[in-house]
């Protein structure tokens, strides 16, 4: 799906953040000793992964580019791809054996009735799942080919390297907007200097499209903000440590629809940056923002599995399955 | 969906029945229903077609209060009643004298009076309502003043010693009981207060805490253990803890007793109580935050250091400061173990070493005049202490995490209009480097 | 174009994988410094109970069941039990609770329902600051200013209500205009009511803080219905609170039965059941080990340990209770 043909996602990317584009251009020319890896001043040296080299596994290598779509495939977007995940929780199991390959530079939406196992899934995906006591799975989760799940890993490089946003918008209490935005950096042991620091505040912040509205009040309590602000304030946290994939579990469903506006137009400037995975219940949100999408359903007693999925035009126009027809049309769940 | 609520939900909605019930039968609104019962034929822009006219003039804010002129003649009606009649008792009919008899009587009659005059013209619901709340309101007027009344009595009292500078800087090892208080002071008390409670909470913060996020941070069986022996040693009475300190440390290892005696009887007595208020504020921190924490890729220790603690920051201050107020203000582990001296002593490993409480139980039950007077001066100086640390733990912690005081709002404000200012500087600075830049490059170019 | 799955068929079994939870060294540092901190708590607790429950084994194995039935305190002839301290201990517990308990939910519900918002946080804080206000202030208080003036109300009480049992003062002939009201001072209820004073801030202040966490909305749905003020209160907040206003009256009983110098400061010691809670005269567990600790041999300690492990297990019954119904209760989560 072409991101320009979003006309109110533009109009709302524009409005919300004209300076964007600007921004850009003017940090630019600040790093012009590569100019071919524009990314290179959003990964700094001291998060650069030396251990697995950043190539896709070509037996999973993400869809043709044409369904990439107008965008410039670029070696930093990373895929995400799930393989025969399992979960349960204690005896019960959630979701059987569900496989999917989340492209780079893509937005993948999860859809699905409540109970089916999308947020299961999406917690797996960055090891979030094991936090519950009984919880255990199955399958791999890998991550530009490398399983994140190995013994040989650290729990923390995964979720570093994949970052979350929540349904609800949690900053730190305790912690102004600046360090809220930089808290990732704290608790991830990283040292580094205050310039460097506030490149990533701004950055983060004009990337989640916060920058303008609290570019004068960085060192207030995060918790003073709007749920809307308080939710983009959340996406820049989860952006200062550059993350590769971005998981978003129903970020908006706590969002009034203007917030919820102003959100999927972040997304659609976010994607150009990091692969993005999201929760919703909201079937116009799933069209508006995603280009694949991932049909799961649970069906009485049964763990959830993965229905139907591929590109989000074509779920929405013409499903193969009849229960997907039935719930991207609202007749069910 | 079934046939049968297709049909039948339009039926009921626009039946003819339901909207005549509904609508009021003036013809000013029925001129704005349309044929179809239940629909409007348009909608009206305020100010604009005059059907919602704006009065002139300002508008005035109504009071709503709930206090009404009768009330409060009720009230002091049956207040005069009441204290009139009991003066009858006291005078005529009752064998009685005291102050605090009087109040006790009229009260017990003002209630009974008030309630008749409301049932004069109130139903059941209302006289409840009303009665509930003035015994509350006493209640709670009883209690704040009766604390009041302690606190006053107390600084009153022991005003009479501590007016005099000596009291604040001398001690009692040249002053008898029966020098004048010009002589003398509570010196000494004071400063062993200040050690014994220092060495103890050197132990039992760090202690307690750590113990508290062990419990909150690692749930298992054996966590469930430590915590019920410590909500159960919460319930050790603070003479058992002197007790078994005397028999340990004093008597079985023949230490002499001495501040450091006192303080780890203290400890004992604090320990269970920091434990256990820490423990409840750190598991009310919410997991949301701890999750997205961890989502960050942020290792356990730093997600608790970072995040957990300094949200529950005003909790754990709270907690803290509590148990240092009940370690300060014990006077029984302290009586078995610090011994009573008149000197100051500073060090705390040997010698009997004197707190402000358990200086004032001594004092006080000596017969003179002066030595009760410098005990009720200690009591006042200890209660000052303890409203110090009250103060500081609302100053320090006293607002929960991201909730500022107006000072720290105006520190916050200035440290983001620095930001402001510094990031504006700084994308002058590039501006200007790329220009330059710019500049360069376009010269390189014409060059050749 | 979407595909859509048919049910995964992998030949391997489906089986949970092992995990490992890949701590990194500082986390495991962090585990072994915290559980270090959990035993070294739980290790000087038990060793403080253990201690107490063993010394004062000796004692009561010598008494026998007699501990509790004696009510005279002569460890070294033999002949001591704590049934006059332990009566005394209960009996200014009881008078404590039953004059701190109106007036802390009183106040709490002053505080949280009716106050003005203007006056709320210093009421707060007052009542806050007065729970730890040390006991020996008003065990000051109680010893010079409420003897003085309870002594008609004592008097008045025993001369009309002296038919009740416990208010009686056989010592006491109210129709006799010399009779002496000596024998009202130092008594239980005097003590009582110095430990109730103590207390009902602590009791306050907890249900206070209960009280306040009442859902909003069911507040509101309340008074929507038509709710006195009142009405809410009762079907609202107390409800809600029961935990809170348990749990604070039961914390409040705790240190009622554990004071010691309040206590001491106004009571006459004696070794007899005083059933008679106005008379002059009574004792409790707490100023028994205050009273006879210095001069004891290591027997009579040992006593001293026994009676204070019975008041410990008192204290700790009480305090379980209280855990206990709190936990039930719907706003025991929170306290």
């Amino acid at each position: 799906m072409n991101p320009t043909a979003n006309p109110v996602a533009a109009d709302i990317a524009f409005e919300a953040e004209p300076a964007s584009s600007t921004e850009v251009t003017i940090t630019g020319p600040t790093k012009p000793t590569d100019p071919t890896d524009p990314t290179e001043p959003m990964r700094p040296a001291w998060l650069a992964v030396t251990s697995e080299p950043r190539r896709p596994d070509p037996a999973y290598a993400p869809a043709p580019a044409a369904a990439a779509g107008p965008l410039p495939t670029r070696p930093a977007l990373s895929q995400i791809e799930a393989r025969h995940v399992s979960a349960w929780f204690g005896a019960h199991k959630v979701l059987e054996r569900v496989s999917l390959t989340m492209p780079p530079g893509h937005v993948t939406a999860l859809i699905g009735p409540s109970g089916c196992g999308k947020s299961t899934f999406l917690r797996i995906l960055n090891r979030m799942h094991e936090l519950v006591p009984s919880a255990a799975l199955a399958g791999e989760v890998l991550l530009d080919g490398a399983d994140i799940y190995s013994s040989a890993r650290k729990v923390q490089d995964a979720r570093r390297h994949i970052g979350m946003v929540f349904q609800k918008p949690n900053p730190f209490p305790a912690m102004s907007i600046y360090n809220n935005v930089i808290a990732g950096l704290k608790l991830t042991g990283a040292k580094t200097s205050r310039d460097a620091k506030d490149e990533i505040v701004r950055r983060s912040l004009v990337s989640a499209g916060l920058w303008k509205e609290v570019k004068d009040r960085l060192r207030e309590p995060g918790g003073g903000l709007s749920g809307g602000q308080q939710q983009r304030l959340c996406i820049a946290r989860s952006l200062a440590v550059t993350p590769r994939v971005l998981l978003m579990d129903e970020p908006c469903s706590a969002l009034d629809p203007t917030s919820t506006r102003v959100i999927e137009a972040t997304m659609e400037q976010l994607r150009r940056e990091v692969t993005i995975v999201i929760v919703t219940h909201n079937m116009q949100q799933a069209q508006r923002v995603s280009q694949q999408c991932a049909f799961f359903l649970a069906t009485q007693g049964k763990p959830g599995v993965i229905v139907e999925y591929g590109d989000t035009d074509a779920m929405f126009a013409e499903p193969q399955d009849s229960r997907t027809f039935d719930y991207v049309n609202g007749r069910f769940g | 969906m079934t046939p049968r609520t297709v049909d039948s939900i339009p039926t009921t909605g626009l039946s003819p029945v339901d909207a005549d019930g509904s609508v009021p039968a003036d013809g000013e609104r029925r001129h704005r229903r349309a044929v179809l019962p239940g629909r409007f034929t348009r909608t009206h822009v305020v100010g604009d077609d005059g059907l919602i006219e704006t009065p002139g003039g300002p508008d005035v804010p109504r009071t709503v209060s709930r206090l009404h002129r009768e009330d409060v003649l009720r009230l002091v009606g049956a207040m005069v009643a009441a204290v009139a009649t009991t003066a009858v008792l006291f005078t005529q009919v009752l064998p009685l004298n005291g102050a605090l008899a009087f109040a006790l009587v009229a009260y017990v009659l003002f209630l009974g009076f008030y309630t008749v005059l409301i049932s004069f013209d109130a139903d059941r619901v209302t006289i409840m309502d009303r009665t509930a709340g003035v015994v509350i309101h006493s209640a709670a007027g009883v209690l704040l003043a009766a604390l009041i009344v302690v606190i006053v009595f107390t600084v009153a009292r022991g005003a009479v010693a501590f007016r005099h500078s000596n009291f604040w800087v001398e001690d009692l090892s040249f002053a008898g009981p029966l020098d004048p208080l010009t002589m003398g002071g509570m010196a000494h008390a004071a400063l062993g207060t200040l050690i014994m409670i220092a060495f103890a909470l050197a132990i039992s913060i760090p202690l307690g805490v750590l113990c508290a996020v062990f419990l909150a941070e690692f749930p298992s069986p054996f966590a469930r253990i430590v915590r019920t022996v410590v909500e159960a040693m919460t319930a050790l009475p603070s003479i058992v803890c002197g007790l078994f300190i005397y028999a340990t440390y004093v008597l079985i290892f023949g230490f002499d007793k001495s501040a450091f005696a006192a303080s780890l009887a203290i400890t004992i007595m604090i320990l269970p109580i920091i434990v256990r208020s820490a423990d409840v504020v750190l598991r009310l921190v919410p997991a949301t935050l701890k999750e997205a924490a961890l989502a960050t890729g942020a290792s356990h220790w730093r997600t608790v250091w970072h995040v957990v603690l300094p949200t529950a920051r005003s909790g754990l201050m709270t907690a803290v400061i509590l148990g240092t107020a009940r370690g300060i203000g014990e006077t029984s582990p302290v009586l078995l173990t610090a011994g009573y001296t008149t000197f100051v002593n500073l060090n705390p490993f040997s010698g009997p070493m004197v707190s402000l409480p358990f200086a004032t139980f001594t004092l006080v039950k000596s017969p003179e005049p002066t030595q009760i007077a410098r005990g009720f001066g200690a009591a006042a100086v200890l209660m000052v202490l303890v409203f110090v640390l009250f103060a500081l733990a609302r100053l320090l912690g006293g607002t929960g995490g991201g909730v500022l005081s107006s000072g720290a709002w105006a520190r916050a404000k200035a440290a983001s209009a620095r930001d402001a200012a510094r990031f504006r500087r700084k994308r002058r600075l590039a501006r200007a480097a790329a220009l330059n830049r710019g500049a360069q490059v376009s010269r390189r170019e014409q060059r050749p | 174009m979407t595909e859509s799955h048919g049910l995964a068929s992998v030949a391997s079994a489906d089986t949970p994988r092992p995990v490992s939870p890949g701590r990194s060294r500082g986390d495991q540092a962090f585990r072994i410094g915290a559980h270090g901190g959990g035993v070294t708590v739980l290790a000087i607790m038990t060793l403080v109970g253990l201690f107490l429950a063993i010394r004062g084994a000796e004692a009561i194995d010598t008494a026998g069941g007699s501990f509790l039935t004696t009510q005279d305190w002569e460890p070294n002839s033999g002949r001591f039990g704590i049934a006059a301290v332990l009566f005394g201990t209960l009996a200014i517990a009881a008078i404590a609770i039953c004059v701190a308990l109106p007036l802390a939910l009183g106040t709490a519900t002053y505080i949280s329902e009716y106050a003005p918002e203007a006056i709320r946080r210093a009421l707060i804080g007052i009542v806050d600051l007065m729970a730890a206000i040390p006991s020996v202030v008003y065990g000051l208080w109680g010893m010079f200013w409420l003897e003085g003036s309870i002594l008609p109300v004592a008097q008045w009480i025993s001369t009309y209500f002296g038919w009740i049992p416990i208010f009686a003062v056989p010592d006491f002939d109210p129709t006799d205009p010399l009779a002496t009201p000596t024998v009202f001072t130092a008594s239980a209820f005097l003590a009582g009511l110095v430990v109730a004073m103590m207390v009902a801030p602590i009791a306050a202040s907890i249900m206070r803080e209960v009280f306040a966490q009442a859902p909003e909305g069911e507040r509101e749905g309340a008074l929507a219905l038509g709710a006195s003020r009142w009405g809410m209160i009762r079907s609202v907040v107390y409800p809600f609170g029961v935990g809170g206003i348990v749990g604070g009256t039961m914390l409040g009983l705790g240190r009622a039965l554990g004071e010691t110098i309040a206590v001491y400061l106004v009571i006459s010691p004696v070794f007899v059941i005083q059933p008679h809670i106005l008379h002059s005269g009574t004792n409790s567990i707490s100023s028994l080990i205050a009273l006879k600790y210095g001069e004891a041999s290591a027997f009579e300690l040992s006593a001293l340990m026994a009676a204070g492990l019975v008041l410990f297990a008192i204290t700790m019954l009480v305090n379980f209770g209280a855990g206990i119904i709190i936990q039930r209760s719907r706003s025991g989560s929170a306290s």
